[in-house]
C-alpha cells in the first residue's frame, strides 16, 4: 500500500507545481507589463502638484488617496514600481553574476586567493548588511544607483559561496577528470562544465533572493540613501509620509502595501522556481 | 581544545588588525573632506589658513600610514580620539549608547525564542496538516514584509489606534522597548521558525527515532528528550547570529522608533561623516563578529560531542 504512494506521489507533486510554477509567472508578466507601461496607465501625472488636492483620503476619484502636494498616489505607486523593480532587478541581476564568477575561480582553483575571498564573504554575511551598504551608500551619496552599488558590495557572498560549495563537490566527479583527460583548458572546463551544472542552485538562490534585495533597497531609501524626492519610489514615499502616519496614514501604507505585495509574488515564485528545479529540497517535503 | 581556542585567539587579533586598516583606509579613500564639511555645517566662509590650523589639528596633513599608526597606538590605550560632531570622547559616546542596543537585543531575543520555537516545533509535528500550512503562511506573510513596514503598522495600531505603547522611546524601559523588540522579533521568528521545523523535520526523520517508536516509547517522550535535543545546535547557530547582527543595532528599527543604541549612533555618524564614531562603530561590529563565531563553534562543541574543533583533537 505504502508503495504505491510513494510511486505516484511525485508526478502529482511535479505536476501540481507546474501549475503553481504558470500561475506565478502570469501574476508576474502582468505586474512587468504594468511597470514597463506605467506612464501610459496613470490615472494622473504622478508628478504634478496640485494643493487644492492635497491630503484627499481615498476616494473614487483617487484610489489611493493623495500626498501632500496634492500628487495622486496610485499613479505614484504605478509609476514608482518602475525605480523599485527595475533597480532590484539589476542589483540581482549584477550579484549573483559576479557572486557565481568569484565563487567558481575560488572553488576551482582553491589557493590563497580563495582563503581570502571567503574570508571577505564571511566578514560580509556576518555584519548586519544595511549598515554597511548604508556606509557605502553614504560614502558615494545618495541617488538610485549608488543604492544599488552600495548593496551590490556587500550581498554577491552569498552567491561565491553557492557557487564555491557547488563548485567543489564537482571539481570531484569523474567527468570532470574525464573532460580534463580529453584536454579541455581549465577555463574551457568551468564554462562548459560546471556553469551549466552549478547554474541551477544559483538561479533559484537568485530567485528567492530578489524580494529581500527589494527590501533592502527600499529600506536604504527609506533611510534618504536611495532614490532622492521627487522621484517616486516605494521607500522613499513611505518615508516622505511618516510624519503624518498619524493623520494621513494611507500616504505611509499604500506604498508599504505595494513593496508587500510585490515581495510576496517574487517569494511565491522564488518557492515554486526552487520546487520545480529540486523537488527534493521543497519546503513542504 | 587550548591550542584550538588559542589558534582562535590569534585569528581574532589579525582580523580585527585588518578591520581597523580597512576602516581607516576606506574613511580616508572617502575624500569627503571633514574640516571643509565642519566650516560648511557652520555656513561661514574660512580662509585657508583656518582650514589648515584645523587639519594640522586633527593631524590629517599627515601621511596617511602615519595617521594610521597614530590613529591604532591611541586605540590600544582605549582612546578612539573625539567626535568631529559634538566634540566628546568616542568611547564614552559609545558606552553611552551600549544600554539601549542591549536591552533591545535581550527583548527581542527573548521574544524571537519564544514564539519561533514553539510554533516551529508544532508546525513540524503537525506537518502538512492545517496547523503546519497556517504557521507557515504567517512565516511567509513575516518574510515578505520590509521591517520600517512592520515598524510604522505597528505604530499605527499600536501607538496610534490603541494607544498602548508610545511613539517615540524616551526612557529605556519594558514599555518602551515592545514595540521596536517586536518588530525585529517578528522579522526573525518568520525567518527561525522555518529552520526550527526543517531541523526538527530532519531530526525526526531518522532511523532511531522509528526505532524508538517501534520499541513503543511515547512520542512525547521522544520528542523532548531526543529530537529537541539533536535540534539544539541548529538554534543555537541561528540565535548566536542573531545575537551578533541585533548588537549591531538595527539601523533602521532604531532610527524609526528614535532607540538611542548603537545602531542609530552609527546611522547619524554616517550621514555626518563623523569618521572617529564609524570606526568605533567598525571595531565594536568586527569583536562581535569574531567572538560570535568563536561561541557559535565552541557551543557546537558542548551541544553535539561528535564535532571536532579544528581537526586536531
Amino acid at each position: 500500500m505504502n508503495d504505491t504512494v510513494t510511486v505516484r506521489k511525485p508526478k502529482v507533486r511535479k505536476n501540481h507545481i507546474k501549475m503553481r510554477l504558470i500561475f506565478f509567472l502570469i501574476l508576474l508578466g502582468i505586474l512587468l507589463f504594468v511597470t514597463v507601461f506605467a506612464d501610459k496607465i496613470v490615472p494622473y501625472d504622478p508628478y504634478e502638484q496640485d494643493m487644492s488636492q492635497a491630503m484627499q483620503a481615498p476616494s473614487d476619484m483617487h484610489f489611493m488617496g493623495t500626498d501632500r502636494y496634492g500628487r495622486d498616489m496610485f499613479s505614484r505607486i504605478i509609476i514608482g514600481a518602475q525605480t523599485s523593480i527595475s533597480s532590484t532587478l539589476i542589483l540581482v541581476a549584477i550579484i549573483s553574476v559576479f557572486g557565481t564568477v568569484m565563487g567558481m575561480l575560488c572553488g576551482y582553483y582553491g589557493g590563497i586567493a580563495d582563503s581570502v575571498i571567503m574570508r571577505i564573504s564571511d566578514v560580509c554575511l556576518a555584519f548586519p548588511g544595511l549598515v554597511f551598504a548604508l556606509a557605502v551608500a553614504a560614502l558615494l551619496g545618495g541617488g538610485v544607483s549608488n543604492a544599488v552599488i552600495a548593496l551590490a558590495v556587500i550581498s554577491w557572498p552569498k552567491y561565491s559561496r553557492v557557487a564555491r560549495s557547488q563548485t567543489l563537490a564537482l571539481k570531484k566527479s569523474s567527468f570532470i577528470y574525464a573532460a580534463r583527460l580529453s584536454g579541455d583548458s581549465s577555463l574551457q572546463l568551468i564554462w562548459r562544465h560546471i556553469l551549466p551544472n552549478i547554474a541551477g542552485p544559483v538561479f533559484v538562490t537568485a530567485m528567492l533572493d530578489i524580494g529581500t534585495m527589494m527590501m533592502e533597497l527600499a529600506g536604504l531609501s527609506f533611510l534618504g540613501l536611495g532614490a532622492q524626492p521627487p522621484t517616486a519610489e516605494w521607500g522613499n514615499m513611505m518615508s516622505e509620509g511618516r510624519s503624518m502616519l498619524q493623520t494621513y496614514p494611507w500616504i505611509v501604507l499604500s506604498p508599504g502595501a505595494a513593496i508587500f505585495v510585490t515581495v510576496v509574488l517574487f517569494n511565491l515564485l522564488g518557492d515554486t522556481v526552487r520546487d520545480y528545479i529540486d523537488p527534493k529540497n521543497s519546503r513542504q517535503r | 581544545m587550548g591550542k584550538y581556542i588559542l589558534k582562535r585567539l590569534l585569528q581574532l587579533f589579525f582580523v580585527l588588525l585588518t578591520i581597523t586598516f580597512l576602516s581607516f583606509g576606506m574613511m580616508r579613500i572617502a575624500g569627503s573632506d571633514v574640516v571643509e564639511q565642519k566650516m560648511e555645517n557652520r555656513g561661514s566662509v574660512t580662509s585657508q589658513e583656518v582650514v589648515d590650523a584645523a587639519r594640522e589639528e586633527l593631524g590629517l596633513d599627515k601621511p596617511f600610514l602615519i595617521q594610521y599608526s597614530v590613529w591604532l597606538g591611541k586605540l590600544l590605550q582605549g582612546d578612539m580620539g573625539n567626535s568631529y560632531v559634538s566634540g566628546k570622547s568616542v568611547f564614552s559616546t559609545f558606552i553611552s549608547k551600549l544600554p539601549a542596543t542591549l536591552l533591545l537585543t535581550a527583548v527581542s531575543i527573548l521574544l524571537t525564542i519564544v514564539i519561533s520555537i514553539p510554533l516551529g516545533i508544532l508546525a513540524a509535528v503537525k506537518q502538512n496538516r492545517f496547523t503546519d500550512y497556517v504557521i507557515r503562511t504567517i512565516s511567509f506573510i513575516g518574510n515578505s514584509m520590509p521591517n520600517f513596514f512592520v515598524s510604522l503598522l505597528l505604530i499605527y495600531l499600536f501607538a496610534i489606534k490603541l494607544n498602548w505603547f508610545p511613539v517615540i522611546s524616551s526612557e529605556l524601559n519594558l514599555k518602551n522597548v515592545a514595540l521596536p523588540a517586536f518588530t525585529l522579533a517578528i522579522a526573525m521568528s518568520a525567518k527561525y521558525l522555518r529552520q526550527v521545523r526543517a531541523a526538527i523535520l530532519d531530526e525526526l526523520g531518522k532511523d532511531y527515532v522509528t526505532g524508538a517508536k517501534a520499541r513503543g516509547i511515547p512520542f512525547s517522550v521522544i520528542m523532548w528528550k531526543n529530537v529537541l535535543k539533536a535540534s539544539f545546535v541548529t538554534i543555537v547557530t541561528l540565535l548566536t547570529l542573531s545575537i551578533g547582527s541585533l548588537l549591531g543595532g538595527t539601523a533602521i528599527v532604531e532610527s524609526i522608533f528614535v532607540w538611542d543604541g548603537v545602531g542609530k549612533m552609527a546611522v547619524d555618524a554616517i550621514n555626518m561623516r563623523d569618521y572617529p564614531v564609524i570606526q568605533a562603530y567598525v571595531m565594536w561590529m568586527a569583536v562581535i563578529y569574531v567572538l560570535v563565531n568563536l561561541i557559535t563553534d565552541l557551543s557546537y562543541r558542548f551541544l553535539d560531542p561528535r564535532i571536532r574543533l579544528g581537526g586536531t583533537e
